[in-house]
Order: C-alpha cells, then structure tokens, then sequence
C-alpha cells in the first residue's frame, strides 16, 4: 500500500522541515520527503492544501481504564478517541485492576492493542507491586515484555528507603522513572490547590510545599543514585524553580505538564465544578503562568494529556467526593496550539513538545518523519476551530473543564503505520 | 458567573451561600425576618405563607439542633413538614445523593432543606432540581451554613443597630468552620468596618486575610476594644492531635473567660452557634452571663428561617 500524502506544509521538528513538501509512504513506513522515490506509485493520494503534515502525536499519560475499570472506558473506545486526536503513540500508566505490575498483564495489554491497531500503545509498569510502595517489581521482565517506564502513578512511595532502593535497582540497568512529586501527607485528603479558593469553598488544601518538597527529595535521590528521572505532572511554579536548577546543574532529568495546568487555574473551580478536580490540583495564576514560561525555555520540556475517563456518576458529586482527572487525549493538539499561540512559539515548537520530546523522553522510535520510520503521521488545521463538545467525543469519558469552548486544530487524518485510523471524511 | 442562587430577574432562588449575595437581599431577609419575630408571640403561632407546600428537611449529616429550628419555621408558616436523616438510611446501603434527591422530587417536595458533610453539596442538588423547587443549604462541610450567618447578623443588629460602626471579633476554629465562613461574608458584606479572626495557626485557612478579615493569635490582643465577640465550636476530634496539643491548654489560650471578655468594650456582646462545649471554648460564667446573647440567637434563629422560607416562597411578610 503506497500512500501520498501532497501539497501539506510538512512540519518535522526533529529534522528541522517546515515547508510545503510532498510525503511518500509505502509498506507502512516513510520513505521519502519532497522527492518521489523511484517508481512509487500511490494506491491512494491524500490532499494536504492548507493542511499541516505532522508527525503522529506522542502522549506520555493516557489512562485506557483496561484492565479492571471498562465502565469507565475500554481500550477500543480510549483508542479511537487517541486517534481522533491525532495522536499514534501513548503511555498508558500501571494504576488499572490488576495493577500492571506482572509481565503476563502487559504482554495481554499489548497484545489486545495491537489487535485494535488504533495506535502505539506503550505500558508504564508499576514501580513497585500494586503501587504499595513496598515491594518493587520485576523491572526487567516487565521491560522484556513491554514496558518503557516504571512509576507509581498517583500513590506516592511513602518510605524514602524503599524510594532509594527503586532508584538505585532502576539506574542499574538504566530504566526511566517517570514520578509525580507530591508529599503524600502533605496532600492526605487535600482536593484543592491550598489557597484563597480552597479557603472559601472550605475544600481541604493541597499546598504548594507538597510538590516541591516532595520534587526536592526525588531530585536528591535521583542525583545520588544516578536515576533518570522524568517529573511528571508539574502543577507550581517553585517546582519549575526547582527543575531548572537541577537542569542547571546537569542533572538528567526531565519534566512534562498536562494540557489543564497549561490553561487553568483554581478560579476555573468555580462553584464547585467537579470537571476542575484534578490531581495535581490546579494552582494559582502564578503557578500557571510558571508553567507556561518553563515550557517556553525549555525547563518543562513535553506536554501531556492526562488522559483520564471518568464515568458521568463519578462526576456528580460533591466537588471532594468526585473522582479526579479529565478526558484529554482529543484536546492534547488544540490545547498545545493555543499554548503555542498564547506564548507566541512556533507551530514547529508546538508540535515538538507532543512528538519528539516525549518520544526521546520514553525511548521510542516515533515522533518524527524520518525516512525509514513507521508512517505514523496527524495531519490537521491550526486555523480551524471547533466547539468542544460531549456528543462529539470519542472518549467514553466526557469529562472536560474544556467543554464548549471554541479551540483551533481539527484533525483531519491520522496514520499509524501508514493505514488512516482517522479521518474527518 | 452565572450565580447559582439569583433568578434572571436578580431573586433570591436558592440560599446556597452568603457569599455571592448582594446587600440588598441580605437586608431584604433580614428586614422580613423582623416581621416574624413577633409571630412567636402570638396566641396563634402560625401563619398560611406556605399552606400546601412540602419542605423536605434532608440531612446527610446529623443535627437535631438545625433540624428542629427548621422544622419549627416550616411548621409556622403552615407547610407540610418531612424529616429525612439519610446518614441513617440510603447512603449505607450506597444510594447517591442525586438518587435520593430525585426521589423526594417524585414525592413532589417544594423546597428542600440540606444538610451534608462535603462542600458543595448544596450546589450540586440546586443544579440538578426543576426549577420551581428551591434548596436552602442548612450547611455543607465547611464552606457555609448560611442561615446561621444571617441570624447571627440579625442577632447583631437587634442589639448593635450600627453595623457600620462596629468590631467584632470571631474566635477559634475558622478552618473547619462554615458557620465562620458565612459569619464573615454576612458581616462584611455589611458594612461592618472591622472583622477580626482569633485562633492559632493551625485552625486558620489559608489566606484568610482575603475574605477581608484581621488575624490575630493573641486572644487578648484580639479581643480589645470589640463590640461583639463570635465564639465558634471546636469539634471533639480537633481537640488533640497535629492540631492542638489538649483541650486545657486551648481553653487557656483560646477560651473566653470574663477577664479576657473585660478586655471588650464593656456593652460586649457575646455569641455562640452552639452546641456549646463549656471549659472548652467558653467559661459557663460568661455562656450564663449578662453578656451572653446565646439564647436569643436561637430564637432569632427561627424567624430568620421563616424569612427565608417565605421569601423562596414567593412572599416575605408575615
């Protein structure tokens, strides 16, 4: 099957390519960009005028829900909506039932994927076994059977000895940590950024202190035990601070920040709106405006959705009750976009930070239109815009602070080893 | 914003909070509150403002004390009264909160009284009942109690009719408090030129001082020169632990005694929204005292649930 996709305004961040090329796919991978290869003849021709050709989009946190929670969402139904969104490759963190802490588990979940066939799905394991923070798990299998990461989601090891250790085993055989810096006392039923909104509404705070304190310890030890370590979710402003000077001063280490803590804060709570309860809480303008700036020089280097489902029930709630997390992973696009534009970067630094950052990030060979690559390619429209609305959702998880606002980026088709998964038409 | 409370026409359609209410209509109940507070005294102590209407008393969280205060206002002004203690009944065997809502719905309640554990409760149930039904929050965790609040302002101006010449000083655990929250948005709302919040750290919010309030930790500083003094309840399980280290030394620091009340101007008023904890919070000497205007606030309590009742009702006046 040879694919051509022509008159597209290719944009490639890792190779430096943002100009009108023609793309040539043949047998599911890229085989050349502007000049045709000898002899290629298109079964299919897609018309790209007006439209940017990019590399499939890379998320580093979708929640799938499978195993273990399908009334939530299932993997066929999570998968669409990543295609719909333009994205080709995810991670998919371990905090299903049963936890993904055994090799058997994420050789089933990998399987079942690549029989959709929706999109690259690459499992997280467990740091630890049921993310009990007690026991670690067996690293090395689990990456024999698929993993390209281990973290502990939003269970935070308590025990600093046990921390180490994880660092330690990891860095032995070079394994990424991928963490959310969160002090698990400080934040002990906290719903709220601990502020003036979480003290009107009288909902129990989540301060500042609780990441940063708890990113200082992980930076530490990551430093002393030679980790590598990705700092997922960052929601303050001292914990940017604090990345960029462990940055400074060589550490490996890097950072991403969702796509709700790019755009909102504690205000859009509102009167209790449970679509704003999140985990990170959102913070204060400040620490939105923090994260913005640290994304722009590079401190936060990946945007991610967080993609989390969430049956409607488990959103009628009172706000502390309500279950965390929102439906993301169509929105990872148009958020960055209005990102990029809020923050006047380029189109090319936008995309860079939903393809080839979290691809080098996680190790994986996707996020880029290199000859010879999978032909995992979103092509889409920056200028178009598109009310964000439930009905309209892939996702089973309707769950969006986003919904009815206007954003700009619709996806038009999306290619995941040459053959569309999506398209508009 | 859209405010959950106000009708398009500016009316009060839920009590929800005192936060987000303009003046006008906190004076509006409170003036009809007036109008009540004789009714009490009557040979007759009813009257047919809400004759065939069902209020639907829930509570999610147990209060004889608020449930019966709302009952009686119900009851005089003629409705048909239900008493639903849900803490005991659906939630164990799993039943939502909007399950149980929808079924007094069917039941053909007109106004529901709600009380529950979790902020935002009261929200919730406003935003997903028909619009011809309104919901009175009867407090919700820790964010309001808004009824108390009122009363507590009504209380105020019947004995210190100058709100805009006043200090007052609320005392103890404002961090877990919704009667606090709704005190201060009352007060400043108001006109009252000087709030001043007393208690230690540990039992401040965060950025208190954004509600537009003072923040002291010495009581007896706190305490000088104020017109009404608002004593809070301190909750059995705060009372040791991270929080405070022993009843007897937050009865020492905290407690209002009638030595640390004569730092007050001597027409001090005190208040308590009870249940009191006596030797806790405050010495019995000034809970019995002449100073102590603890019983009236209860029954002010019930003619400004009858003013607010009668104004969701569509009429104010007795």
């Amino acid at each position: 099957m040879n694919i051509l996709i022509q008159h597209g305004r290719v944009i490639d961040p890792a190779n430096h390519i943002d100009a009108q090329h023609d793309l040539y796919i043949a047998d599911g991978k890229i085989v050349a960009i502007d000049q045709a290869p000898s002899g290629f003849k298109a079964n299919q021709t897609i018309d790209a005028s007006g439209l940017v050709v990019a590399p499939g989009l890379v998320d580093l946190s979708v929640r799938l829900r499978e195993p273990g929670f399908e009334y939530k969402a299932t993997l066929n139904s999570e998968l669409q909506a990543a295609a719909a969104g333009g994205v080709t490759s995810l991670a998919c963190p371990p905090d299903t039932e049963p936890t993904l802490d055994e090799p058997g588990l994420v050789e089933m979940l990998k399987y079942r994927a690549k029989k959709l066939n929706l999109a690259h799905v690459y499992p997280f394991g467990a740091l630890t076994r049921q993310l009990e923070g007690k026991t670690l798990t067996e690293m090395c299998e689990l990456t024999e059977a698929g993993c390209v990461g281990f973290t502990q989601a939003d269970h935070p090891i308590i025990d600093t000895q046990v921390l180490w250790r994880a660092c330690e085993y990891a860095a032995t055989f070079g394994y990424t940590l991928f963490l959310r810096a969160e002090d698990p006392y400080l934040a002990k039923d906290g719903v709220a950024h601990d502020g003036e909104v979480a003290s009107r509404l009288g909902l129990k705070g989540i301060p500042a202190a609780a990441e940063s304190l708890a990113l200082a310890s992980l930076l530490r030890i990551a430093r002393e035990t030679g980790t590598r370590l990705h700092i997922q979710r960052l929601s303050t402003a001292e914990g940017v601070e604090l990345v960029r000077q462990a940055k400074q001063q060589g550490q490996a280490v890097t950072a991403d920040v969702s796509t709700q803590h790019l755009h909102l804060t504690e205000l859009d709570i509102g009167f209790f709106n449970t679509q704003t309860h999140l985990r990170p809480p959102l913070r204060t303008q400040r620490d939105q405006y923090a994260l913005c700036e640290g994304l722009k020089d590079g401190t936060i280097d990946a945007i991610c959705s967080d993609h989390s489902p969430v049956d409607d029930d488990a959103k009628l709630l009172p706000f502390a009750e309500a279950e965390t997390g929102a439906s993301a992973v169509e929105l990872l696009l148009p958020l960055t976009l209005k990102w990029a534009n809020n923050t006047q970067q380029t189109l090319s630094d936008a995309i860079a930070r939903i393809t080839i950052m979290p691809a080098t990030i996680m190790g994986i060979p996707a996020g880029s239109l290199t000859v010879g690559q999978c032909a995992d390619v979103v092509i889409f429209n920056p200028d178009e815009y598109r009310k964000v609305e439930a009905q309209h959702l892939k996702s089973q998880g309707k769950n969006t602070p986003f919904l009815n606002m206007e954003l700009a980026g619709k996806v038009h088709y999306t290619l995941v080893e040459g053959l569309i998964t999506y398209s508009t038409l | 914003m859209h405010n959950p409370q106000l009708n398009s026409e500016g009316k009060l359609k839920h009590l929800l909070s005192i936060e987000g209410l303009p003046k006008r209509i906190l004076n509006e109940i409170l003036d009809s509150a007036e109008s009540f507070v004789g009714v009490a005294e009557r040979e007759v102590k009813k009257v047919p403002l809400l004759r065939g209407k069902t209020v639907c008393n829930i509570f999610f969280e147990n209060s004889t004390r608020t449930r019966t205060t709302f009952e009686i206002a119900a009851k005089r002004l003629s409705a048909d009264v239900l008493n639903l203690n849900v803490s005991t009944s659906s939630q164990s065997k799993g039943e939502t909160i909007l399950d149980t809502v929808n079924n007094l719905i069917a039941m053909h309640a007109d106004m529901f009284v709600v009380r529950h554990n979790q902020s935002g409760a009261a929200h919730l149930i406003a935003q997903h009942v028909p619009s011809h039904i309104s919901v009175i929050n009867a407090g919700d965790g820790r964010h309001a109690h808004p009824t108390q609040g009122l009363l507590d302002v009504f209380t105020i101006r019947k004995y210190k009719p100058d709100m805009h010449n006043l200090r007052i000083a609320i005392v103890g655990d404002v961090l877990h408090s919704r009667v606090a929250r709704s005190e201060i948005h009352a007060l400043t709302t108001l006109g009252v030129p000087e709030v001043r919040v007393i208690a230690p750290k540990t039992l401040l919010p965060t950025d208190v001082e954004k509600l537009g309030v003072q923040v002291f930790h010495d009581m007896r500083a706190g305490l000088k020169d104020v017109d009404v003094v608002m004593m809070l309840r301190l909750q059995n399980e705060r009372m040791t632990g991270a929080m405070l280290p022993s009843t007897q030394e937050y009865f020492k620091t905290y407690g209002l005694t009638q030595e640390k009340l004569s730092l007050a101007r001597p027409d001090a008023i005190v208040m308590h929204p009870g249940p009191m904890n006596r030797g806790v919070e405050i010495d019995s000497a000034v809970a019995d005292g002449l100073q102590s205007v603890i019983l009236p606030q209860v029954t002010y309590g019930i003619a400004v649930r009858m003013a607010v009742m009668a104004i969701l009702a569509g009429g104010g006046q007795a």
